[in-house]
């Protein structure tokens, strides 16, 4: 199968009064069509710098990076920024504080110029579980579960091909992150949507994604298949160490 | 010491609002020893009212009334402000959960770790210096005196979760209330965070009364555990046995969270019975 993200020797560093930190180093990885993709590492890993970079969020210094067969650089054509959308940690903050749900989700169908928009929202709407009554509210009168559907449905109101997700769960609590989970499970299905997942919680990455790709310190660790991951049989003692911590506290280790 | 740290019986806290009072802790009744108690329940739950009532830290409009509430033999319900600031940060303390905001900004990291005991004893700086280098050592941070010297922004979130720990602890209180602190910490810090806890704990036999929303945590933390759910708890069991709870809302909330050990095609959601809270 042709492959949807393409990334070869990625690389990002931040330069800052005359500092500079490599942020991503070398990051070589594909996700074919439909797939579904974790990266999962501690914070500062640079595994949300990847998803920024393949976004066009952040610019990269060395490598490639391909969405669709097209080469993509820094700077996005109107055209080029219908293949993805990004879904972000923080609901709260993701939202505009005083724009209604309806205008939310109005602001990617004006800017792409895409006509019909009141059917299309309201069909976006009723996709990730919202009620019509829920169009017209602010994002303080929802809850965080709520909002967490708007931001998805704020993404996929566009059906882009790709949709990057930025530890989508991780502010909200288990039960939420279910309905979530689901929610995502069922629109993949639906749509046929590529994704990146980047999360810390290796159980999350190993439900949503077939393969995953462990980061440390801005280096690729390695790619192992989810049943692997859940097996705990990781080339990489670093990968052991995290899947080790991931099942618990354990007092006297 | 004989009976137990902490008592609880009968909290009940309610806040008023336009549509009538909104009862976030109902009935609410536990002891706690020098042990680990975990508190789990989803936002709103009243876990992190619970905890501050116990300190309290309510905002004047709640109301808090309680049968009794006892903190090593003193009475928790009357208490004047002044009486309260005897306590807290010397014998009761919390730690936050998110320690970009719970740390003072324009501060440096050493200065605020020393104010707690500046303010409950007599010393002098370098006395209260030798006391902040030490138990930011205690806490695991490797050059206690360069971070000494830092400010909060220059942290990272394990480093600024490790120096609220130091903080707390300076004063060397008998109760430690921790809100959810490893919950914005990545998997390996948690666990580098609640080790230096529980040595605390093992070391100074503190109370700890642990709120968290993660049940691996918990389960894996603490000695007992109460769940709860709309302000009352569902159920109270001994945290290793979490896995075997009887009550329908434990045994959702346990179902809905993915297992890294086995697959799953769909995810149980949590369906909420209200009856539950008469």
């Amino acid at each position: 199968m042709a492959d949807m993200i393409k990334v070869s020797g990625l690389s990002v560093t931040f330069t800052s009064a005359g500092r500079s930190f490599r942020a991503v180093d070398g990051v070589s990885f594909s996700v074919a069509k439909g797939e579904s993709f974790g990266i999962v590492g501690e914070s500062g890993s640079g595994k949300s710098t990847i998803l920024k970079a393949v976004a066009g969020l952040v610019k990269f210094q060395a490598g490639a990076l391909e969405l669709n067969g097209q080469a993509m650089g820094f700077a996005r054509s109107r055209k080029e920024r219908q293949l993805l959308q990004y879904v972000f940690q923080d609901p709260y903050g993701s939202l505009h504080p005083r724009q209604t749900v309806d205008e939310a989700l109005r602001e990617p169908l004006a800017i792409q110029g895409i006509a019909g928009a009141e059917a299309k929202i309201a069909a976006a709407l009723a996709e990730v579980g919202l009620e019509p009554k829920h169009r017209f509210r602010f994002p303080h009168q929802l809850s965080g579960g709520q909002r967490q559907r708007v931001a998805i449905a704020r993404a996929l109101i566009l059906h882009p091909p790709i949709l990057l997700l930025d530890e989508p769960t991780s502010a909200l609590d288990v039960s939420v992150q279910a309905e979530i989970l689901n929610l995502l499970a069922r629109l993949r299905a639906a749509h046929g949507t590529t994704s990146i997942l980047v999360s810390h919680d290796l159980a999350v990455v190993a439900h949503v994604c077939e393969r995953v790709a462990v980061m440390k310190d801005g280096r690729l660790v390695e790619i192992l298949g989810a049943d692997a991951l859940r097996a705990g049989v990781a080339e990489q003692a670093y990968t052991r160490q995290l899947v080790a911590a991931s099942r618990g506290y354990a007092r006297g280790a | 010491m004989s009976g137990p740290l902490l008592e609880v019986a009968g909290l009940n806290v309610t806040f008023p609002g336009r549509g009538g009072e909104t009862r976030a802790v109902r009935d609410v009744s536990f002891t706690l020893g020098r042990e680990r108690l975990g508190i789990v329940g989803e936002s709103g739950s009243g876990k992190s009212t619970t905890g501050r009532a116990l300190l309290g830290l309510l905002p004047a409009s709640a109301k808090v009334t309680a049968g009794a509430l006892r903190f090593d033999g003193l009475n928790l319900l009357s208490r004047s402000d002044a009486d309260w600031q005897a306590l807290r940060g010397k014998r009761i303390s919390m730690v936050m959960q998110d320690p970009k905001y719970s740390l003072n900004p324009v501060r440096n990291v050493g200065w605020q770790i020393e104010e707690a005991y500046r303010l409950h004893r007599r010393c002098t700086r370098a006395e209260a210096r030798a006391k902040a280098l030490a138990m930011l050592e205690a806490v695991q941070i490797r050059e206690p005196d360069l971070v000494y010297q830092l400010f909060p922004h220059q942290l990272s979130g394990g480093m600024g979760q490790r120096v609220m720990i130091a903080m707390m602890l300076i004063a060397e209180p008998d109760l430690l209330i921790a809100d959810e602190p490893t919950s914005a910490l990545d998997v390996t810090v948690q666990n580098e965070v609640l080790r230096v806890l529980d040595k605390l704990v093992e070391e100074r036999g503190m109370g700890l009364i642990f709120i968290s929303h993660n049940l691996t945590v918990v389960s894996s933390f603490c000695d007992r555990v109460l769940v709860m759910y709309g302000g009352k708890i569902m159920e109270e069991c001994a945290a290793k046995s979490l896995g075997a709870a009887k009550h329908p809302y434990t045994r959702a909330l346990i179902q809905s969270a993915p297992q890294l050990e086995r697959r799953q095609a769909e995810l149980a959601t949590v369906q909420r019975d209200p009856a539950w809270l008469t």
